[in-house]
């Protein structure tokens, strides 16, 4: 519902997002109320349309009628915009904040690009690339943490912050991933510090409070890697699979399980 | 040279790149005084790997031994670090600066069609400089609708005035204002008009009054000379690419 002295905030978003996700975390970190939309991407609302003509993505924060789009720009939309309002998500100093958005891009850029070849990749070697990528990513992600958190449990220090929620987010998607592959992403044994950083954001009450079911989104995947491959073999069958078996995700921001 | 005031302002770049281009042009329109460090990217120095270790590459804005990486990261910096000197980049308002963020993102997204060959910087390009015909119309018609989309963020943004940030430059301005140059070589290069006053007049009027400010226009490399190393480049990894098939 409409949060009185925030004024009216609406967003726009799928329960399976891991950017709606971020954008409810940060939402639910700052304790700003708010009326969630569910889309449905195969139908998008006239609303979405409107909100967001550039990309007709999820996540869309509608702020007094006002749209932001694009996840991390919703991010600091929050912090500045309800900046009275609970814990900052931003660091003060300049250099901490530029460090803060360093990582953030790193993740989405870095992080999630490697990711996503790894599981979508046109060909096996183009998976393998994405894979080594992905794992060196999570290597600099445990530097990044020692480096940012100063030896508190979050990136944000005591407190979790912008580099957590962006991070956070993904989270539970790579619970997901690691239950259907049989892996650990974040190996306490190699990258302790991320372990236990995944433990102690999972176990905050703001974050338990909008946290998708591992298990729900397990189901997602597979229903959804079933249809993609069923739609693939379908388009061999057609064409002679001219773009192979990647399908297009036109629902969130640059998106793959 | 380090700006009493400022603290020691050091930039780690290579002229041809944009993104260098986008936090000279930064440091300029504030009016901040630094050191600029020309790196050769076959032979990174020892500081520019100890800054960047992460990406090893430039631009990186080292502010009193402290280092920053990535444009978009620094331009935000400077924003901040410097906020009593000289003009702000972003507007005031939380809205606007979420409209700015956006927008730059957008131009970040599509970095690739407006930087001829973008590869190309890269020194050690393994990626094939040459395109099928299928490719190359793929990306011209993708870069159409891009600079149409653009042509509207500078309506929504300027709200009749001449920059994307009202009457004087920021954030966005800056963001495509470092691709410039680059613009100019695809053209000549293409021989057609990405900010075509046809098509995009804002754009096309925008090009020009950018290019025109005093901050600006002492900043900018050449186009003719960046001409000549993407043919270079482009020959060379022309030449990478025939001896590693043959």
């Amino acid at each position: 519902m409409a949060g009185g002295g925030n004024g009216e905030v609406k967003l726009l978003g799928t329960w399976s997002s891991p950017f709606v996700l971020r954008v409810r975390l940060a939402l639910s970190l700052k304790g700003v109320s708010y009326e969630y939309v569910e889309e449905d991407l195969k139908s998008k609302s006239q609303l979405l349309l409107e909100s967001n003509p550039v990309y007709t993505k999820v996540p869309v924060l509608i702020h007094d009628g006002k749209p932001v789009c694009e996840s991390l720009v919703i991010l600091q939309y929050i912090d500045e915009a309800f900046a009275g309002i609970g814990p900052s998500l931003l660091p003060e100093d300049p250099h901490d904040r530029a460090v803060a958005r360093f990582w953030a891009a790193y993740i989405d850029g870095t992080f999630l690009k490697a990711s996503g070849q790894a599981s979508s990749g046109k060909t096996e070697e183009e998976k393998a690339e994405g894979k080594k990528h992905a794992a060196a990513a999570v290597d600099n992600l445990e530097g990044a943490l020692k480096e940012c958190s100063k030896g508190k449990p979050f990136f944000g220090g005591d407190s979790p912050g912008y580099v957590d929620v962006v991070l956070g987010g993904v989270l539970v998607w790579l619970h997901a991933g690691d239950e259907m592959k049989g892996v650990k992403t974040f190996d306490p044994a190699t990258t302790p510090l991320l372990a236990v950083w995944a433990e102690s954001f999972d176990a905050l009450d703001a974050v338990e409070a909008v946290m998708p079911d591992v298990s729900k989104l397990v189901e997602f995947a597979m229903a959804w890697i079933a249809q993609a491959a069923a739609t693939a073999a379908a388009a061999a069958a057609a064409t002679k699979g001219v773009f192979g078996s990647r399908t297009k995700w036109n629902g969130t921001e640059p998106f793959r399980v | 040279m380090a700006g009493g005031g400022n603290g020691e302002v050091k930039l780690l770049g290579m002229w041809a790149s944009p993104f260098v281009l986008r936090v000279r042009l930064a440091l300029s329109l504030k009016g901040v005084s630094y050191e600029y460090v020309e790196e050769d990217l076959k032979s990174k120095s020892e500081l520019l790997l100890k800054s960047n270790p992460v990406h090893a590459k430039v631009p990186v804005l080292i502010h009193n031994g402290e280092p920053v990486c990535e444009s978009s990261v620094i331009l935000q910096y400077i924003d901040e670090a410097f906020a009593g000197i000289g003009p702000s980049l972003l507007p005031a308002d939380p809205h606007d600066r979420a409209v700015a963020r956006f927008w730059a993102a957008y131009i970040d997204d599509k970095v690739f069609l407006f930087v001829h060959n973008l590869q190309l910087l890269k020194a050690s390009s393994q990626a094939s400089s040459g395109k099928t015909e299928e490719e190359k119309a793929e990306g011209a018609k993708q870069a159409a609708a891009a600079v149409e989309t653009l042509e509207g963020a500078l309506k929504e943004c300027s709200k009749g005035k001449p920059f994307f940030g009202g009457d004087s430059a920021g954030y966005v301005d800056l963001m495509l204002g470092g691709l410039l140059p680059w613009v100019h070589v695809g053209d000549a290069m293409k021989g057609v008009k990405t900010f075509d006053p046809a098509t995009t007049p804002l754009l096309a009027a925008w090009a020009d009054s950018f290019g025109a400010l005093d901050a600006v226009e002492p900043v900018m490399p050449e186009v003719g000379k960046l001409v000549e190393f993407a043919m270079a480049m482009m020959s060379h990894a022309a030449a990478a690419a025939a001896t590693a098939t043959n």
